[in-house]
C-alpha cells in the first residue's frame, strides 16, 4: 500500500489524510502538539453561520479516527523532508510515495505592537483570547465586570510594514465582525466599535454580515487604526486614533480592546526552507508551484501543500484545499508507480 | 505596570572613561544638573569622564528648526568626534537628548550611506585639518546614570520614600523624544515602554505613575515653541499632559530632555498665571527634575548646589516629603555667597485653593 506523510493536524491535514484514506492510501500524520485538530479546537464559532467550531472540529476528528489505514503522530515535528522520506524529532525517519505539508500558520504575537500595550495593561486581549473565553463562557474583565464600552482593533499585525507583516490575513475583518456580533448578544447593551483600515468582505454572507452588524446591532465603525492604549485612573483604557473619514483625532475611554491578531507565515516554514529546500514567499509563506494551475504542489516533486501553510485562508478553502491536494497527491503516486 | 518588554531593549553602555558633550541650552535652565552628573560621575562613582572645553553645540535645534543643513551638522558632530579621539577617549556621553538623537541619527546615516561618511571626513579635514573616530560607545548621560543605578542606590544617603507616610514617593518620567523614538533600539526599554528613568524611580524606592497622556508631547516639539506664533501648541500640549496625570497625584515629574524638563516646569508657572490653575496636590505645581537632581538628592547632595533654587515650581514641598535638610535662607544665594535675587510670588507656588486636582475631585 502506498504511504503518504501528512505534516501537521489541522484541519486541512485531517481532511486531506481522509481523503487520502478514502482512496485506499496509508496515512502519517505528525502533529507537534498533543492533540490534532489545530487552532479551530480553540475557535468558538465560526463564521459566517456562527456554526460551533467544535462541530467542523470533532466530525473532522471522528471521520479521521475511523479511518484503518491513518496513523496519527502527536508531539512530534517534522525536522526533514523529501519526497520519500520525513524525519521526525527523535530522528525516526518515516519512508513515504509522497507527503502533504500541511503546517498552517502563526498567530501574530500582539505584544510585538507594544503601544497597543498586550501583556502589560488589563483588559487588552486577542481575538484568540476572546475565542477561548467565549468558549469558557467567561467574558468579563479583569474585575469580574462586564464591559460597557469594547473596541476591536483590526489589522493587528497584518498589512504592517513595520512588523514585517505587509500581508492581508484575510480573516480578521470578517472574524472582528463575527466577534462584534458575539459580544454585543453577550452584552447588549454595551457600545462596541470596531477600528479598521479597510473592511474586506470578500466571502459569500460575509457583506451581508457586516450590514447586519450595523443594522441590527448597532455596531460602530469606525476607520481609522488606533495609535496607542494607556490606562486611566478609574481602570479603563484610554484608546487614541484618527477617524480618517471625518479626518479627525479621537480618544475615548473603553473596558475592553480586542486585537485581532494576523496570520504570521508558520514557525517551521523558514525550517522547510533551509534544510529541504522549499521555497518561501517574502511574507514568509510557502510557495507554490503556480498560483493557478498548481497551488497545492511545491517546487519538489512529490512535496505538495494544503492549507494556510502558502498564504491567510478560510477554513472552508483549506478543507477544500486539503482535498484538491489528496487528489494531487494519488495522481502523482499513480504516474510515478 | 508590567513593563517585562524593557528587557528586550538593552545596549551596551560604557562604565568608565567617558567624553562629555554637554547641552547648548540646559545652563540656562537647570544649572546645576550638569556639573552634578560630574561630580557623581568622579566623585561619588570614581570614574573618568572629560568635560572638554573645546567643544560645540551639537546645533541640533538649528537642524531641527530647519536653518542648518545636514552636511553642515555632519561635520560639527565630526568635530566632537574628534575632538574626543584626540583627548584620548572612545565612549561618548551626550547631556542633551536632542543631541544624543542627532549622534544615533548620523552614525545610523553613515552606515546606510557610507558616502556621506567620506563626504563629512572631507569637509572636516577642509574646515579643520581634524580627522575623526566614530565612538565605540554612545550613551546619552541618563543611560550612564542608568547604568550605574544600583551603585548610586548602595551610595544612597535617603530614598524616593515620603518620609511622612513611608509610601514610595509616586514619579511621573517623561521621555524625550529624541531618545528612542528616532532609533527604538537605541533607548533602554525601547519607545513605548522606555525604562531609563522608570528603573532609576525604582531602583532608588520610588513608584512610576502611568497615566493616559504618559507619550504625550511635553510641549516643546521644537516648532510648537520656536515658531512664535506656533506657542500656543506649546502650552496646550503641556496642559493636557499635566491635566492628565494630575488625578495620578504625582509627587514630581523627572525627565531626560533639555527641553521637557524646561517646558513642564516653566508653563505651570504660566498655566497658573493665565487661569489660575495648578496641578499639584498641595494647591501648587508638580516639581520637575532631572535626573542628575534626582540622583544628586539621593546621593544627599545640597538641594541648592544641584540649581534647585533656579526651578519656576518650588521643590521644597518635595525636599520636605524626602526629610532632606536644606537652608531655606540660602536659596538664593550663589556660588560665593552673593544674593542672586528673588522672584515675585507667583500662583503656582502659592497654594491656590482652585487646583485642577480639587476641581477634578
Amino acid at each position: 500500500m502506498k504511504h503518504v506523510v501528512v505534516i501537521g493536524g489541522g484541519v486541512a491535514g485531517i481532511r486531506c489524510a481522509i481523503e487520502l484514506a478514502e482512496m485506499g492510501i496509508e496515512v502519517t500524520i505528525v502533529e507537534k502538539q498533543k492533540h490534532i485538530g489545530g487552532k479551530v479546537r480553540n475557535w468558538h464559532k465560526l463564521f459566517p453561520s456562527f456554526t460551533p467550531a467544535e462541530n467542523v472540529v470533532e466530525e473532522l476528528i471522528k471521520r479521521v479516527q475511523n479511518c484503518q489505514n491513518v496513523q496519527i503522530r502527536c508531539c512530534c515535528e517534522a525536522e526533514n523532508i523529501t519526497p520519500h522520506q520525513v524525519t521526525i524529532s527523535g530522528g525516526e525517519t518515516l519512508n513515504c510515495d509522497a507527503v502533504v505539508v500541511a503546517s498552517g500558520f502563526t498567530l501574530f504575537d500582539a505584544r510585538i505592537k507594544e503601544e497597543y500595550g498586550y501583556g502589560i495593561y488589563d483588559n487588552v486581549i486577542t481575538s484568540a483570547d476572546l475565542e477561548d473565553m467565549l468558549n469558557r463562557r467567561a467574558v468579563k474583565l479583569t474585575n469580574g465586570a462586564s464591559p460597557r464600552r469594547i473596541a476591536l482593533l483590526h489589522c493587528v499585525g497584518s498589512r504592517d510594514e513595520k512588523v514585517c507583516q505587509r500581508h492581508c490575513s484575510k480573516v480578521c475583518c470578517v472574524t472582528g465582525v463575527k466577534q462584534a456580533m458575539e459580544l454585543k448578544r453577550l452584552f447588549p447593551t454595551a457600545d462596541v466599535f470596531n477600528f479598521y483600515m479597510d473592511i474586506r468582505m470578500f466571502g459569500p454572507g460575509y457583506e451581508e454580515m457586516y450590514r447586519e452588524a450595523q443594522a441590527d446591532y448597532n455596531i460602530h465603525f469606525v476607520r481609522g487604526r488606533i495609535s496607542e492604549v494607556s490606562p486611566t485612573i478609574d481602570g479603563k483604557l484610554q484608546i487614541k486614533a484618527e477617524d480618517t473619514l471625518t479626518g479627525r483625532p479621537l480618544k475615548m475611554g473603553v473596558d475592553l480592546l480586542v486585537l485581532l491578531i494576523g496570520m504570521k507565515a508558520g514557525d517551521s516554514n523558514k525550517r522547510f526552507e533551509l534544510s529541504c529546500h522549499l521555497r518561501r514567499q517574502d511574507s514568509g509563506f510557502m510557495q507554490p508551484k503556480d498560483s493557478f494551475l498548481g497551488n497545492v504542489e511545491s517546487n519538489m516533486n512529490g512535496v505538495f501543500y494544503a492549507g494556510t501553510v502558502t498564504a491567510p485562508k478560510t477554513i472552508g478553502e483549506s478543507l477544500n484545499e486539503a482535498v484538491t491536494a489528496a487528489h494531487s497527491v494519488a495522481e502523482w503516486i499513480k504516474h510515478t508507480a | 505596570m508590567k513593563r517585562s518588554s524593557w528587557t528586550d531593549y538593552q545596549k551596551e553602555i560604557a562604565d568608565n572613561n567617558y567624553y562629555y558633550a554637554r547641552s547648548c541650552i540646559r545652563q540656562n535652565f537647570f544649572p546645576g544638573s550638569e556639573k552634578a552628573f560630574l561630580n557623581i560621575l568622579s566623585k561619588d562613582l570614581g570614574r573618568d569622564i572629560y568635560d572638554d572645553p573645546l567643544h560645540t553645540s551639537c546645533t541640533g535645534i538649528g537642524y531641527h528648526g530647519d536653518i542648518v543643513p545636514l552636511e553642515t551638522i555632519m561635520t560639527v558632530v565630526a568635530r566632537q568626534f574628534a575632538l574626543m579621539s584626540e583627548a584620548g577617549y572612545e565612549n561618548f556621553t551626550s547631556s542633551c537628548i536632542t543631541s544624543f538623537g542627532i549622534y544615533t541619527e548620523l552614525l545610523a546615516t553613515w552606515e546606510e550611506f557610507p558616502e556621506t561618511e567620506e563626504r563629512t571626513r572631507e569637509n572636516l579635514y577642509k574646515a579643520t585639518g581634524r580627522e575623526f573616530t566614530k565612538p565605540k560607545n554612545l550613551a546619552h548621560t541618563s543611560d550612564v546614570i542608568f547604568h550605574h543605578r544600583k551603585e548610586i542606590g548602595q551610595k544612597a544617603k535617603r530614598k524616593l520614600i515620603n518620609t511622612y507616610t513611608g509610601e514610595p514617593l509616586k514619579v511621573v518620567e517623561h521621555i524625550g523624544c529624541h531618545y528612542a523614538k528616532i532609533f527604538p533600539k537605541s533607548g533602554i526599554g525601547g519607545s513605548e515602554f522606555p525604562y531609563v528613568l522608570a528603573g532609576m524611580v525604582e531602583e532608588w524606592g520610588g513608584e512610576i505613575v502611568d497615566y493616559p497622556e504618559r507619550r504625550h508631547c511635553c510641549g516643546f516639539g521644537f516648532r510648537n515653541y520656536l515658531v512664535q506664533a506656533n506657542r500656543g501648541y506649546s502650552i496646550a500640549n503641556s496642559h493636557r499632559k499635566l491635566e492628565s496625570m494630575a488625578p495620578f497625584k504625582p509627587d514630581f515629574i523627572v525627565t531626560n530632555c533639555p527641553g521637557c524638563s524646561m517646558f513642564l516646569d516653566k508653563w505651570q508657572y504660566t498655566i497658573a498665571e493665565m487661569e489660575g490653575t495648578t496641578f499639584g496636590q498641595n494647591g501648587c505645581g508638580i516639581p520637575v527634575l532631572t535626573y542628575e537632581e534626582m540622583a544628586g538628592l539621593v546621593l544627599g547632595y545640597d538641594p541648592w548646589e544641584l540649581g534647585m533654587q533656579m526651578h519656576q515650581v518650588d521643590v521644597e514641598p518635595l525636599l520636605d516629603k524626602m526629610g532632606v535638610e536644606y537652608d531655606p535662607s540660602a536659596k538664593y544665594l550663589g556660588v560665593n555667597g552673593k544674593y542672586i535675587g528673588k522672584p515675585k510670588k507667583a500662583i503656582v507656588n502659592s497654594r491656590s485653593k482652585e487646583t485642577l486636582y480639587r476641581i477634578k475631585r
